[in-house]
């Protein structure tokens, strides 16, 4: 297959803070590829020096073969971006909306109409159309913006965490608006999103990051698989306890986590009970054991050692710090 | 050109929709020509002037309708940039340049707009327009002062985050510009240490070109009035384009 986007040593810092540091890999055409992690890991960064907004530090990127610093513009036509924030007008309509981007992009008149027309339609919002943005909600919105940025026919599309903030009905519509468009289109689509379940749905591979670094790149599958088996969760006063007491040889992985042991292991079903009574006859307290299929929560916690939003805290009272020391 | 077609497009069909804002900003300076002009015309001698105040003033009050819409125009930039409109505009693959001009003519076309109403307006109190070359004149000085102060709007808020430093602009440099320019009084009459401040107002020039225009009667030569607003209107646009340029996403 073809490389889509191929990126090269890419470091961006912000004084003395490394938001991306020194990230390599391409991405292939056709496919939709996941960068996962807490805010702050430098996701969006990341997508602002793909989509030419800001400069790196160092390192180079191509999207289509065309360098992201030599050519601004010519990466400017070949990409489209949904923004983490809103950045439509509200004071206009669904199709003016449309239609300045369409005359931005400089297509021509007809083309242009029958284009958002045939988007509106994909969206669904055809019978919206000359509807002032400002009556819509956030999932129409969302969905407004997305159009949008298909109707130069982008080969690459960016969404910037593209269900923050939506109710899960519209988040598991606007996912199958994506798949589908991915498929139909043929185009490659880059998401970041610090939801778990959205990577795992979506990407045909996802990246993790964690403080600028890519910490596992690979299919949603084999990274779940890299876990190994089931995953056993056992609340209890003394984890430690367990994490001692656990050394069959069945067992492939066990770790302490706040209050929690998590145990992971091949049929998790047949081996539950023997888990119990060994714990039971040494007198480990258990509160609650629950058994699940690894998801990529747990492929973030192997690799961090901490959940993403543990990550999300740490993040923010760094920042803070960083605010305090530069402010003083 | 196209690109520059398509921001003023947005800006026209925003400006068309905002009924409050149309109304809004011709109210203040219709309350002052009727208050001040019907207040002070029995009072006010213009020796020289016609003598009749309100038609002097009506020049003015035309300049500061287009002087108060052209910089909030330039400076509803800070509005796009909260509301994330900017980005969708600024990642597009067109010209910052482009952008800036587009919106400089859409602030100054609705300005033109707004002080077209009281112009309108002022023919019930006492204006003729007495030459179409006469209206030409004054509308020629209302787009010069609309394109200046519309892109000396963009210039300041490509600088500001947000608008809370709006009303300090407001009153510490749009007031006194407007204060000082003769729209209010003849500069002729002020005390000897004033009169060369007003001159290095460069709306001076724009109200008496539009006085000159709509009376036929100036304190300034009308050339030398379309020389410095027009020169001015050229470098606030070059300096709005320049600092327009550097806004980062």
């Amino acid at each position: 297959m073809a490389v889509a986007i191929h990126i090269q040593n890419l470091t961006r810092r912000f004084n003395d803070l490394v938001a991306v540091d020194n990230i390599s890999f391409d991405i292939d055409h056709g496919e939709i590829f996941g960068l996962l992690g807490p805010n702050g890991a430098g996701k969006t960064t990341m997508l602002s020096m793909l989509s030419t907004m800001l400069k790196p530090t160092s390192g180079s990127a191509t999207i289509n073969g065309i360098d992201i610093e030599k050519d601004e513009d010519g990466v400017r036509k070949s990409i489209g971006i949904v923004f983490q924030d809103q950045s439509l007008d509200e004071e206009l309509t669904a199709w003016e909306n449309m239609d300045f981007h369409g005359r931005l992009y400089r297509i021509p008149t007809d083309i242009r109409k029958q284009r958002i027309t045939e988007l509106l339609n994909l969206v669904e919002l055809e019978d919206r159309k000359d509807d002032i943005v400002k009556t819509f909600s956030g999932g129409m919105r969302r969905r407004l913006e997305i159009a949008r940025g298909l109707l130069h026919h982008p080969s690459v599309l960016f969404l910037d965490e593209p269900t923050l903030g939506l109710d899960p009905q519209t988040r598991n519509h606007l996912w199958q608006y994506i798949a589908t468009l991915a498929k139909e289109k043929g185009i490659t689509i880059i998401l970041t999103t610090h939801y778990m379940d959205e990577a795992d749905r979506l990407c045909n591979r996802i990246a993790i990051i964690d403080h600028g670094r890519i910490i596992a790149l690979d299919t949603p599958k084999n990274l779940k698989d890299g876990i190994g088996g089931d995953v056993v969760t056992i609340k209890s006063s003394d984890p430690g306890a367990i994490v001692a007491a656990l050394t069959e040889p069945w067992i492939i992985r066990v770790e302490k986590h706040n209050d929690e042991a998590i145990i992971s292991l091949q049929n998790a079903e047949q081996h539950i009970s023997t888990i119990v009574t060994l714990l039971n006859t040494q007198r480990i307290p258990i509160e609650s054991i629950a058994i699940h299929k690894p998801t990529l929560e747990d492929v973030f916690l192997s690799f961090t050692g901490k959940t993403i939003r543990e990550e999300e805290a740490d993040h923010k009272t760094n920042m803070r710090m960083h605010q305090r020391m530069v402010r003083h | 050109m196209d690109i520059i077609y398509t921001i003023w497009l947005r800006n026209m069909k925003r400006y068309i929709r905002s009924k409050s804002r149309i109304i809004g900003s011709i109210s203040m300076p219709l309350f002052f020509l009727l208050f001040l002009g019907f207040g002070l015309n029995s009072v006010v001698q213009l020796p020289g002037l016609g003598g009749n105040y309100i038609v002097f003033l009506i020049p003015g009050m035309v300049a500061m309708s287009v002087l108060f819409t052209s910089v909030f125009s330039g400076i509803q930039i800070i509005w796009d940039k909260q509301f994330g409109f900017l980005k969708e505009t600024l990642v597009a693959p067109v010209s910052r340049l482009e952008i800036m001009l587009g919106q400089t003519l859409g602030g100054a076309t609705t300005a033109v707009l707004q002080g077209f109403m009281i112009l309108v307006l002022s023919v019930f109190i006492g204006l003729h327009i007495s030459s179409l070359t006469g209206f030409l004149i004054a509308f020629m000085f209302m787009a010069l002062i609309g394109i200046s102060f519309t892109a000396f709007g963009i210039a300041i808020a490509s600088r500001m985050e947000d608008m809370t430093g709006f009303q300090l602009i407001m009153n510490f440099v749009v007031f006194p510009i407007f204060g000082l320019s003769g729209a209010l009084f003849p500069i002729s009459s002020l005390p000897a240490w004033m009169g060369p401040v007003t001159l290095l107002d460069p709306l001076t020039y724009g109200v008496e070109g539009i006085r000159y225009g709509l009376t036929g009667v100036s304190q300034v030569n009308p050339l030398v009035c379309f020389a410095v607003i027009g020169g001015f209107a050229l470098v606030m646009t070059v300096l709005g384009g320049f600092l327009f340029r550097k806004i980062k996403f």
